[in-house]
């Protein structure tokens, strides 16, 4: 069977195993949405048990986990008590923008990392070296959080950036131009803080394989034979030095959806984490299944992306 | 043409938890001619510093002191452009070329690449060039889209010789280059250099541990001994006269090498 077919149907069987695990874990979790109208006595218990059977609670769960099924086939994805509406828009709404935000973060992080990297192993000892593991240590130093704050603080102070939320109240009324602006604005700062976060993870990953690759004999040939150092450190160690480095650019494409739980609660952006933490404290059940398996699928969709694109470019993970 | 005078290379190795240091002189003092035209063989045990003055005439380390002089030019003080022009003339060639290949490029890729330095040369003409020398060290042109990995050991070291002469390098530094073969393909390899060396007027310095290959390839050869060049002279004269203990010693580890030298006694040098 072809490589991606097996790897394809393995992720399917992956993604099943996950959904059936988060159903049968968020109904162990103790208490459900209604819980709070059965403390209020002006609710009779038998409206609870009717809305229940509307809501097709009173089923057993593997009956339950057949019609969410169906639901996500009809593009639905369960039902959200809190909302009262079905759940994908709700769900889908809100990872667009986390997706927004960790996306350009992302961009960013590896935009710079590889460059700064490739920079660094290059002249080992150094001062450009010496600066990359100074900002490194530094920026591992820092927790999010803390960086998240002072970042704020800044903001307050200085007036410029906005402190909360992913657009200004009049955003629906601006032309297209001033939009992106007020996007990019809001933006700025919880992507800095995510950046700032990711970027020394990125850099000393590319720094070490980089390293590893520069050490070995075919470049030392290739430097005795006079291949300009340009040359030798985008043609032939970059690529020798690219596998890790495309499984981490897996991982922080699976990342994309979880990574900015607390940065979004810092910023107050309306993004999945929130809105998952929210559902979570509410017992809101499918919203919590639905954000769950969207970060799995993310997560699974990235690994196989780094697989399918270590397949096409190195050919020793083919012969199988 | 190629000189090395009083050269001297120490390394230190330590490690920062331990103030315990090892000392190793690789080059102490060494002195060496290598003429146009002509094989410089250099023989000794491992870990005499072979490999170090190798690398340090290829230019791939600096000495601590002394000078390497191409055509009476000091290496280390040209400017940029003389400097890749003197690196055209210097060409190594490593033990295990299966490590020394980048193994995403193909036959001919690895051929061609150091012609890029000349950034007049057109993408068809240096692969054509390529496509010649792979025939001239005895590898098919068919066989230019393979990957390095997909050659044998001595077409491997054949395909090194060829990147090695598509600059017309005046010297090659051979490291151990026949090492790693069996007795057939070191042979073929040998009587390719030497029809190479005849063909392309190249000089040779053929580092080796194997006093066996030098009286087959060289003119001259020089014995090193723990950093130092202990004894050197021309074929014969090392054979019949050789003084210091560990000249006899290596001697004797190939004791048919004699008969070889003597046999081929009138190779002029």
């Amino acid at each position: 069977m072809p490589f991606l077919v097996r790897r394809v149907l393995y992720s399917l069987f992956l993604l099943a195993g996950v959904s059936i695990l988060t159903f049968v874990l968020v109904d162990l979790a103790p208490g459900e949405f209604f819980d709070e109208m059965r403390l209020n006595p002006r609710i009779s218990k038998e409206t609870i048990a009717g809305l229940r059977s509307n809501y097709g609670l009173d089923l057993p769960l593997p009956l339950r986990y057949l019609r969410w099924l169906r639901s996500v086939a009809k593009g639905e994805c369960g039902f959200s008590f809190s909302y009262n509406s079905p759940a994908a828009p709700i769900v889908w709404r809100r990872a667009q923008n986390t997706l927004l935000l960790t996306g350009t973060a992302t961009l960013f992080a590896w935009l710079i990392a590889i460059p700064f990297g490739i920079w660094s192993a290059a002249k080992p000892g150094k001062w450009s070296d010496l600066f990359a593991g100074g900002t490194l240590s530094i920026l591992l130093a820092i927790p999010e959080l803390i960086l998240g704050l002072l970042l704020l603080l800044l903001a307050l102070r200085s007036g410029y950036f906005p402190v909360g939320g992913a657009t200004s109240l009049n955003f629906p009324q601006l032309d297209f131009w001033s939009k992106s602006k007020d996007l990019a604005r809001h933006l700025f700062l919880p992507c800095l803080c995510l950046t700032a976060g990711l970027f020394p993870l990125l850099l000393s990953h590319v720094r070490a394989s980089m390293t590893v690759v520069l050490e070995s004999p075919f470049i030392a040939a290739a430097r005795a034979h006079g291949i300009p150092r340009r040359r030798l450190l985008l043609r032939h160690a970059l690529p020798a030095a690219a596998n890790p480095l495309i499984s981490l650019f897996g991982l922080s494409l699976g990342a994309l959806l979880s990574s900015s739980l607390v940065i979004e609660g810092l910023f107050g952006w309306p993004g999945l984490g929130q809105l998952f933490i929210e559902a979570i404290l509410q017992r809101d059940f499918y919203l919590v299944v639905d954000a769950a398996v969207l970060a799995t699928i993310f997560l699974i969709f990235g690994n196989l992306l780094a697989d399918a694109l270590l397949y096409t470019l190195d050919p020793r993970i083919r012969d199988d | 043409m190629l000189e090395a005078c009083h050269l001297r290379k120490h390394y230190v190795q330590g490690r920062w938890y331990s103030r315990r240091q090892f000392h190793v002189t690789a080059l102490d003092d060494v002195n060496l001619t290598i003429e146009p035209g002509s094989t410089l063989a250099l023989v000794g045990e491992s870990g005499a510093g072979k490999s170090t003055l190798g690398r340090c005439l290829s230019r791939l380390e600096e000495p601590d002191s002394g000078e390497i002089r191409i055509d009476g030019r000091n290496l280390w003080t040209l400017r940029p452009e003389e400097l890749l022009a003197a690196r055209r003339n210097i060409q190594l060639i490593f033990q295990d070329s299966a490590m020394a290949m980048n193994h995403r490029f193909s036959a001919a890729e690895i051929v061609e690449e150091p012609l890029l330095i000349q950034k007049s040369m057109s993408r068809t003409k240096r692969r054509k060039q390529a496509l010649t020398l792979m025939e001239q060290v005895g590898i098919s042109s068919q066989w230019a889209q393979r990957s390095a990995l997909e050659f044998s050991g001595g077409e491997r070291q054949r395909l090194a010789i060829a990147r090695a002469l598509t600059l017309k390098p005046r010297v090659l530094i051979l490291d151990e280059a026949l090492a790693s073969l069996d007795f057939e393909t070191q042979e073929q390899i040998a009587k390719l250099l030497l029809d190479l060396q005849a063909s392309f007027s190249l000089a040779y310095f053929f580092i080796t541990h194997d006093f066996r290959l030098a009286a087959r390839m060289a003119n001259r050869i020089a014995v090193m001994w723990k950093g130092r060049i202990v004894e050197s002279g021309s074929v014969p004269a090392i054979f019949s006269e050789a003084r210091h203990p560990s000249t006899r010693l290596l001697l004797a580890a190939a004791p048919d090498a004699q008969d070889d030298a003597l046999a081929r006694i009138p190779r002029e040098h």
